[in-house]
């Protein structure tokens, strides 16, 4: 136990000391995914794409009840509907992502035009201004639809976010989600990393904290605790009023920049969404 | 020998304690007072809203306790000087950056009396 602690600690400040000497994000990946190998050694890597599931049997176990009649099916059916429906002008959601619909591995990705991080729910909404629609609420409502039709078309790609060498503001892009992840914050005074790193798979009263690892790989998600699906951005939303943090804007810098850095890390995880959670 | 003549030394003293806490009102009152400071210190530990110290660490009866930190156990042989003890729990960060620990007082998460008797019912375990 003390080890473990021990041992957590020490690897928490390796990944922060590289931040400061500006590790390249390879670095940064190979000591994350290490870090949680040598903490769950029993865990397959391809098994942190079942979130908190991949350490929790008891949890396990109920979940694999759920999943046997899925609660975010209706969501997938509603969203195909959304993406077959053709616009006021005729076009569909197909003339924007030719590749569509199975599109949720290319995201998030760095756009060198608009210098941007763009997200999946961003990349959804520009579509629909650029065909004179009105966009979506980013947290709630419709917009979950869409991206869990989308996610499950998905099934199967594998997580590959590329950080490009040919535009400085990437990596910058990158180290200030970083950077998110590591800063603690609220009047609880937690990070990200404090949880979901330093503290995955202990216990908060009796939730089993999630590891960080995999924790992109399925969203949206069907929480029970919504009674509904929600996307990524919805989550952190949750867990930064959770430390009594005021809460950053979906899609805004901050959270695009954060789930850059966060989906980087889970490279090589397969996409599983959408996901079924507490 | 010595050692029954120590107990017979604590056995009078107790006997003293005793019979001059319930000759004398001040010293009841004294006592009733830190008591309840215990009592309330308890209820605020274990409030969700308040200290919340059960997310995180097995203390006294709590129901089901985290194990993110160490048991709260042997308080007054791990912390002699009780001062210590409030200025962890103000800010445990001050002592180990890397403490996950929510710095309580400095963060206005509970008020200064609220902490006073949070400690007071911690330096009981």
């Amino acid at each position: 136990m003390k080890k473990i602690l021990l041992m957590s600690v020490s690897m928490l400040t390796a990944l922060v000391i590289s931040g400061a000497v500006m590790a390249s994000p390879e670095e940064d990946r190979a000591i994350f995914q290490k870090y949680f190998k040598e903490r769950f050694p029993a865990v397959p890597t391809e098994e942190f794409a079942n979130g908190v599931y991949s350490i929790d049997p008891v949890g396990r176990e109920n979940w694999e009840a759920i999943e046997e009649f899925p609660p975010y099916e209706t969501f997938i059916d509603a969203g195909q509907e959304m993406w077959e429906k053709p616009f006021a002008n005729g076009k569909t959601y197909k003339d924007c992502f030719p590749d569509g619909p199975a599109i949720a591995g290319k995201y998030p990705h760095w756009d060198k035009k608009k210098g941007s991080v763009i997200t999946l729910p961003m990349a959804l909404n520009a579509c629909l201004k650029a065909n004179g629609e009105k966009p979506l609420k980013y947290k709630k409502g419709p917009i979950n639809n869409i991206l869990s039709y989308i996610a499950y078309e998905s099934r199967g790609q594998v997580t590959n976010v590329v950080i490009p060498k040919d535009d400085p503001r990437a990596m910058e892009a990158y180290e200030m989600g970083k950077k998110f992840y590591f800063t603690k914050r609220g009047q609880l005074n937690f990070s990200c990393a404090n949880c979901h790193l330093q503290n995955a798979g202990m216990r908060l009263r009796t939730e089993i904290l999630s590891p960080a690892l995999g924790h992109t790989t399925h969203f949206p998600v069907y929480r029970s605790k919504w009674g509904t699906v929600g996307s990524l951005h919805r989550r952190f939303t949750g867990c930064n009023k959770q430390v009594r943090a005021k809460p950053f804007k979906a899609h805004g810098e901050e959270y695009r920049n954060l789930e850059y850095f966060l989906t980087y890390q889970s490279n090589g995880l397969e996409l599983n969404g959408p996901g079924a959670r507490k | 020998m010595t050692i029954s003549k120590r107990r017979l030394v604590t056995a009078t003293g107790l006997l003293i304690t005793t019979l001059s806490t319930s000759l004398l009102a001040p010293s009841i009152a004294f006592s009733a007072e830190e008591g309840s400071a215990v009592a309330e210190g308890k209820s605020l530990a274990f409030s969700r809203k308040k200290g919340n110290c059960l997310a995180c660490h097995m203390m006294g009866d709590g129901q089901s306790p985290g194990n993110i930190a160490p048991p709260l156990i042997a308080m007054k042989a791990r912390y002699p000087d009780k001062a210590k003890l409030r200025a962890q729990i103000w800010d445990a960060t001050a002592m180990n950056p890397d403490s996950p620990m929510p710095p309580f007082g400095k963060h206005q998460v509970i008020s200064e009396s609220e902490l006073d008797k949070i400690v007071e019912y911690v330096w009981t375990l």
